[in-house]
């Protein structure tokens, strides 16, 4: 492996070190969630700067890998590690605002069983793993298939919107509670956006062909 | 609670241990070079580290060749030549008096622009300077040919043909060769003046791994044109502009965040 080969090794690999932080902060703010563990919550927040950093290291890496001059693949690997990693440093901060609204929660009794929210972040998160195991496999059709499954997560979140309001709609006592339920809610929705992201990126890297804001039925895929 | 180690804050482009850790190994102090009355180098202040390799970048004519041949004396050749200021390498002023040259050129090696191979065979190229140098034992000498072909990366390629001549090889190889017969007598440093510029892509992209791998036992100071070259092999950076050394710093800070104008317009390829 030439030198340059093991920078380029080295910033994916810290790429997947902040991947799978990431996916913890995520998994483990839906846990502090449900089991209304207010510690747990507290560590989550607390570990995101964590998530900041790694950001901040994979640039550096990233400026001084691209101040080598590298093209095609090299390059587009570079530019892609720069923007998953922005995505999952949002996921982190997405994972702290669940855990504020968690803490939040906890003050008062349950508004309801949590259904969707577990269902959701769960959506999320295989959306999250599938779009990093398909940058490590390089596999771009697993990483195409991602996209459409954004769609399921955004009609939970509209779902629990129109619920949520009733709820206040009946009994202003719950409005606090329901609020905060509302924020967690487009928490998720947005996790399953960056996974999106992600995996638009991964397609990009393997493929060199962009398939952000495509219309319906247009993934892209007919040209792969 | 943060369980894992992180690295320094990166955004201000911070030295590696590496690099913090190195000594000073050459300095000069006011160094001035005339060629009869003009000036070529302009009080050049500059301690370069052991163990690392420091690029000169420049457009031509800008001293950056002249002021690595100061560190064999290769100057010394040029009659009109006149050098003041200091120079001095590991604490010892090399310009002083009693000062052997060939002593001072075989602990610092020097690589050329074009690979320019004694036309003998490829054995015969390293072990020549070997027994210049007193080595007579044969098996000694095998031991270094082999030892030095290994580390300029050519043993594999030549093993079989050690015999011919050094002529038959190919550009690559043929400066490889001249790398493995300067690191054969050990120097402390290698002084290389653009190295890969008479080469393509694959053979230049042989000769920087190279390089990555000498500067574990050599200190290596390169003139090069090509910038990218410098991103990719070099910890150091020094920027010259007609006779003077207007940037000096980590390579990585020169070519992301140069505190001169000249060394970004020139970096930038809007040199006017």
């Amino acid at each position: 492996m030439t030198h340059f080969e093991q920078d380029l090794a080295s910033l994916k690999e810290t790429l997947l070190t902040m991947a799978s932080r990431a996916d913890s902060s995520v998994a483990r703010s839906i846990r502090a969630l449900v089991d209304r563990d207010d510690d747990l919550a507290r560590a989550v927040i607390e570990d995101d700067s964590i998530l900041d950093e790694l950001e901040k290291d994979i640039d550096g890496m990233a400026i001084t890998l691209l101040s080598k001059a590298p093209l095609a693949k090299d390059l587009r690997l570079i530019t892609v590690a720069m923007k998953i990693s922005q995505n999952l440093e949002r996921v982190g901060d997405e994972a702290t605002t669940v855990c504020r609204r968690a803490l939040e929660l906890s003050q008062e009794p349950q508004l309801k069983p949590y259904v969707d929210i577990p269902r959701m972040a769960q959506t999320g998160l295989e959306m999250l793993r599938d779009a990093l195991d398909a940058f490590v496999t390089g596999d771009a059709e697993k990483a195409r298939a991602i996209v459409p499954r954004d769609k399921d997560v955004d009609a939970i979140n509209k779902q629990l919107h129109r619920e949520l309001a009733s709820y206040m709609i009946e009994k202003p006592t719950t409005i606090t509670r329901a609020l905060n339920l509302m924020v967690v809610s487009k928490s998720l929705e947005r996790i399953a956006d960056h996974a999106t992201n992600i995996a638009e990126e991964v397609v990009y890297l393997f493929k060199a062909q962009d398939i952000r804001h495509l219309g319906k039925g247009q993934n892209g895929s007919s040209n792969s | 609670m943060a369980a894992i180690t992180l690295k320094t804050n990166s955004t201000s482009t911070p030295a590696t241990a590496e690099q913090e850790s190195a000594v000073p190994l050459i300095e000069t102090k006011g160094l001035e070079l005339f060629y009869g009355t003009s000036k070529a180098l302009k009080g050049i202040d500059i301690t370069i580290k052991e163990k690392l390799v420091t690029a000169f970048i420049g457009p031509s004519g800008c001293g950056k060749s002249t002021f690595l041949r100061c560190f064999n004396r290769m100057n010394d050749l040029i009659d009109s030549v006149r050098i003041t200021g200091e120079c001095r390498i590991g604490g010892e002023d090399i310009y002083a008096k009693d000062i052997d040259v060939i002593e001072l050129r075989k602990r610092v090696g020097m690589v050329f622009q074009k690979s320019n191979p004694f036309p003998k065979s490829i054995y015969e190229n390293i072990a020549y300077a070997l027994r210049l140098h007193g080595t007579k034992e044969k098996a000694k000498l095998d031991e270094v040919v082999e030892k030095s072909l290994r580390g300029a990366a050519l043993w594999d390629e030549v093993k079989d043909r050690l015999h011919s001549s050094a002529l038959g090889l190919s550009g690559g190889q043929q400066q490889r060769l001249c790398i493995a017969r300067t690191i054969a007598i050990r120097p402390e440093i290698i002084l290389m003046d653009e190295p890969a510029s008479a080469l393509d892509p694959i053979a230049t992209a042989k000769v920087e791994e190279l390089i990555l791998e000498l500067k574990k036992d050599f200190t290596i100071v390169i003139v090069t044109h090509n910038m990218q070259q410098a991103t990719r092999i070099s910890d150091y950076t020094a920027f010259f502009y007609i006779g003077e050394l207007v940037e000096y710093d980590l390579t990585t800070k020169i070519f992301t965040n140069p505190a001169n104008k000249r060394t970004e317009d020139y970096v930038t390829g809007r040199f006017g």
